[in-house]
């Protein structure tokens, strides 16, 4: 693991998860599973507590409406002496968070970054808004962003950082803090490079494979997510349908006499079931929500694998500088022209240099091959560093995919028996009722 | 009216009996030719002894009480006749092709002449046998046919899901017959049920003449257009209840019809879901496993769903179909019962004009013609005063009857319209009891699936120590 060496910060080796901890996992499906035993979470308690609206100038000088979150931190130790002191709390809006994950990914480019909530409502079915301000939207995002620091603040590299102390403690200076470090000028480069096509000759294979993974990932997930939107439409539309029993048996009970009160009481029922759907679909979100995150973190594996081949690409362009160089010098060493050179050429056609002429170029080119050789085992060690600590990284981030998507899985599972349940209670209940009838 | 469509040969192999026609336009409009006229004759009841049964033949007020004995018996216990309909097949002649359904009579009655007995009949002897019961019965309620050829969803009528609705309407529809204390034990419920295909023919060309049915319907179309004066008002009561009821039906059967839709469409998103899943299994190592179970999860509720569908489609919605029907021809009873009526008030009204002429003493044009054709008055008014005296007893008597008749036909209409009551009742409770208890089956079977994948998941998690037994 990466040790950065924040100062104040004690290294705790036990990551193990204890078997309350898991527990309390299972039951907190919607939660992921987080490794309590590293620093930052071990130390501070971090919620992201509440959401507010709040309207104010915006940098063009025009009015507009935004929501803030309310970001409650609390040292670990009251909680556990008892005292229960009040939380320190500062409101944070989205472009904030946005901010810091950048800072992250510039700065820990090996780091498989947890992903945010979505910026707009994808995957929409036709009853849940898209509009930013919906508050069950606002309130998935709640979730969806504490849910990204306590990744953050528990991850074993990232939770070291300054700058995310400070998002986490400083109302007011922490934007002054991250621009100083000057990562945005190193965020163009980062993008500029994550988009360029370029080949290399010789990937690490394991890099090359999770790229392709995903991909793959990010597609399937997509068609799962558009899959599952457009059933839960349908579902709803069965359900809605079902109310309009309630109000054709209470208007039909009205003009029967042994029939009427069976109808009436099943017609109730009828309506139960069509309202049910809600509740049940708002949880299903949930499981989207928690798919959702894996998709986006396919971004952030992708261009961890792609700033691999980055590393890679410059060593390899190094390296290749440098033999050219190394050629160049036998070349005028040893007065042979192995390849086609201009200066070959030339000197063909205009006559060979003075003798002092060549020492000097080859006096240069020393030099350039001293130099490259040094710059050929930089980049070749950063790569070795990089490929270390990244595959390092990766691991975890599979090992974390393969727990959290199970749990999903098992929670969604759960939800289907609730849902089967709630069924089940209905028609009995109906069925009594129509045998009334 | 009807396209000529053509049968595609896409029926399942399941149904093997015979091979399905190809072309079966000329056989659209041969059904179609053969329907008997919806007219009906009310002198039915009594010129037609075959109609009722010989303890019916006697005064109103005993045909009333023998009715009210017959119905009070009708319960299960006493069920002395079961009739089923099933075993369609295509029956090939020279020139057309139809369907024919088996009909299995059992019966300890002593009237027939075996207590078992099967024939084969084609929906346009169903046909038949319906529109006599109305005939002889118009104002009492007979259960209702399944439509001759559904136009929506461009159903065939060679189509075996087709056909096995209409199968089973057909059995619903005998049953209630059989269930009916009056239609059940009329002579032509009888024949339908025991006369080989020839004697059914030839019975079949009996009946009123096509003439006198038509002087009926003219009859008939004038006390419409008179409209009835003094309608009791339990039938006023019946038909506001009618009025509100078919509403209802109609409300029900559409949306009944539109859940079934709207599952239906549920179904096909839901069949991506299970593959989905599978292809991201491929991805995947450790996920593999529990992504394809979920697979074969959703690929078992996807069978469910079907079912649940296909039970809707074949249970719920042709019952409140049927009961469709039904306020159609509760109209069309009323109807007949106020045309009766009002035939009655006006021949009433009739009669009491020529007892007013009976009081009015001279009249002039008429003795005048008289003197001029040479008839001395006290002759010809004696002449006259007979001839009136004669057209009065007359319309008197037909009077009489008429009111009579009206009378057994209102008392028969109201026990009629208990017993239709208890069985709408009935049929309906049924249906939706059958509904509410296969969609809790549908929730359970679901259940079961996702608690076995539960299962499967929790005993890998202890297994591989991952997860805690709990």
């Amino acid at each position: 693991m990466a040790d950065s060496g924040s100062e104040d910060i004690a290294v705790i080796g036990n990551t193990d998860l204890t078997p309350s901890e898991s527990e309390n996992n299972i039951k907190n499906a919607k939660k992921p599973m987080i490794e309590k035993g590293t620093s930052l979470l071990k130390r501070m308690e971090i919620s992201v507590a509440e959401a507010e609206k709040r309207t104010g100038k915006n940098t063009v000088n025009m009015q507009e409406t935004y929501t803030v979150y309310l970001i409650e931190t609390r040292p670990v130790d009251a909680a556990l002496e008892g005292t229960n002191p009040v939380p320190d709390s500062l409101w944070r809006r989205y472009s904030e968070f946005e901010l810091l994950r950048n800072y992250l990914l510039v700065t820990y480019p090996f780091v498989v970054v947890p992903p945010l909530p979505e910026k707009r409502a994808e995957f929409v079915w036709h009853k849940l808004s898209a509009d930013n301000m919906d508050p069950d939207f606002v309130e998935r995002r709640r979730v969806g962003l504490e849910n990204f620091l306590l990744r953050v603040a528990s991850h074993p590299v990232l939770s070291y950082d300054k700058i995310l102390y400070s998002f986490l403690t400083e109302e007011n200076g922490w934007k002054e803090n991250v621009f100083e470090t000057g990562f945005q000028a190193k965020a163009d480069s980062r993008l500029k490079a994550l988009n360029a096509t370029f080949r290399v000759k010789n990937p690490d294979k394991r890099f090359a494979d999770m790229k392709h993974y995903g991909d793959d990932l990010q597609s399937v997930i997509s068609q799962l997510l558009r899959v599952r939107a457009r059933a839960a439409d349908r579902l709803y539309g069965v359900y809605k349908v079902h109310g309009n029993y309630g109000r054709v048996f209470s208007e039909w009970s009205a003009i029967e006499k042994e029939m009427g009160d069976g109808l009436q009481s099943a017609g109730h029922h009828m309506d139960a079931y069509a309202a049910s759907v809600d509740d049940i679909l708002e949880e299903e979100e949930h499981y989207a929500d928690q798919l959702k995150e894996y998709l986006f973190y396919a971004d952030s594996l992708r261009a961890v694998c792609k700033k691999h081949e980055l590393t890679q690409y410059e060593l390899e362009m190094t390296a290749q500088d440098l033999t050219s160089k190394k050629q160049q010098r036998e070349e005028l060493a040893t007065g042979t022209v192995r390849t086609f050179s201009l200066k070959g050429m030339t000197s063909k056609l205009f006559g060979q240099e003075t003798t002092e002429q060549r020492e000097a170029k080859l006096k240069m080119l020393e030099t350039q091959i001293e130099e490259g050789e040094e710059l050929v085992k930089e980049r070749n060690a950063e790569c070795e560093e990089f490929v270390k600590s990244a595959w390092v990284d990766v691991e975890m981030f599979k090992e974390q995919k393969d727990r959290d998507l199970r749990e999903a899985l098992i929670s969604y599972a759960i939800m289907q028996i609730s849902m089967c349940k709630k069924g089940i209670q209905v028609w009995n209940n109906a069925k009594e009722c129509f045998s009334k009838m | 009216m009807m396209s000529g469509s053509v049968v595609d040969n896409a029926v399942s192999s399941s149904n093997t009996s015979v091979a399905i026609p190809r072309d079966t336009s000329g056989q659209i409009l041969n059904l179609d030719e053969d329907d008997d006229l919806e007219v009906f004759s009310k002198d039915m009841i009594y010129t037609d002894g075959s109609s009722l049964s010989a303890s019916m033949q006697t005064s109103p007020g005993s045909m009333v009480n023998q009715y009210k004995f017959e119905e009070e018996e009708e319960d299960a216990d006493a069920k002395d006749i079961f009739v089923t309909v099933d075993n369609p097949e295509s029956h090939v002649t020279a020139i057309e092709t139809h369907i024919t359904y088996r009909v299995v009579t059992k019966t300890t009655r002593s009237e027939f002449d075996s207590s078992e007995f099967e024939v084969r009949r084609r929906y346009q002897d169903f046909l038949w046998l319906r529109g006599r019961l109305e005939e002889a019965h118009p104002t009492l309620i007979v259960h209702p046919l399944p439509e001759k050829f559904v136009m929506k969803g461009m159903v065939e009528r060679f189509n075996e899901d087709f056909i096995e609705t209409r199968r089973r309407a057909l059995h619903r529809f005998l049953n209630k017959i059989a269930g009916h204390p009056i239609f059940s034990s009329t002579e032509d419920f009888k024949i339908f049920l025991t006369a080989e295909a020839g004697e059914l023919t030839s019975h079949k060309k009996q009946g009123p003449g096509f003439l006198s049915r038509v002087g009926e319907t003219v009859r008939a179309v004038a006390a419409a257009v008179r409209g009835v004066r003094n309608r009791p008002a339990e039938f006023t009561v019946m038909q506001e209840y009618v009025e509100a009821f078919s509403e209802k039906m109609s409300s029900l059967d559409k949306v009944t019809q539109r859940i079934a839709r709207e599952q239906k469409e549920h179904l096909q998103e839901l069949k991506e879901c299970g593959p989905t899943y599978m292809l991201w299994s491929n991805s995947e190592e450790e996920l593999a496993e529990p992504l394809k179970s979920m697979a074969g999860c959703l690929d078992r509720c996807c069978k469910e769903t079907e079912e649940q569908v296909k039970q809707l489609n074949d249970n719920l919605i042709p019952a409140l179909h049927e009961y469709v029907l039904c306020t159609e021809i509760l109209k069309a009873v009323l109807r007949r019962r106020d045309n009766m009526q009002a035939e009655c008030e006006a021949k009433t009204e009739a009669l009491a004009t020529k007892k007013a002429d009976r009081e009015v003493e001279s009249k002039v044009l008429s003795l005048a013609w008289d003197n001029f054709v040479g008839r001395s008055s006290e002759e010809v008014k004696q002449q006259k005063r007979q001839k009136l005296e004669g057209e009065i007893k007359e319309m008197q008597d037909e009077l009489d009857k008429m009111e009579d008749r009206l009378e057994w036909a209102n008392n028969a209409l109201k026990s009629d319209w208990t017993r239709w009551q208890k069985v709408m009742r009935t049929d309906l409770r049924s249906a939706f009891i059958n509904t509410a208890e296969r969609n809790v089956n549908y929730y359970e079977k679901c259940l079961a699936v996702w608690e076995s994948f539960l299962f499967s998941q929790r005993a890998e998690g202890e297994e591989s120590g991952r997860i805690d037994s709990s």
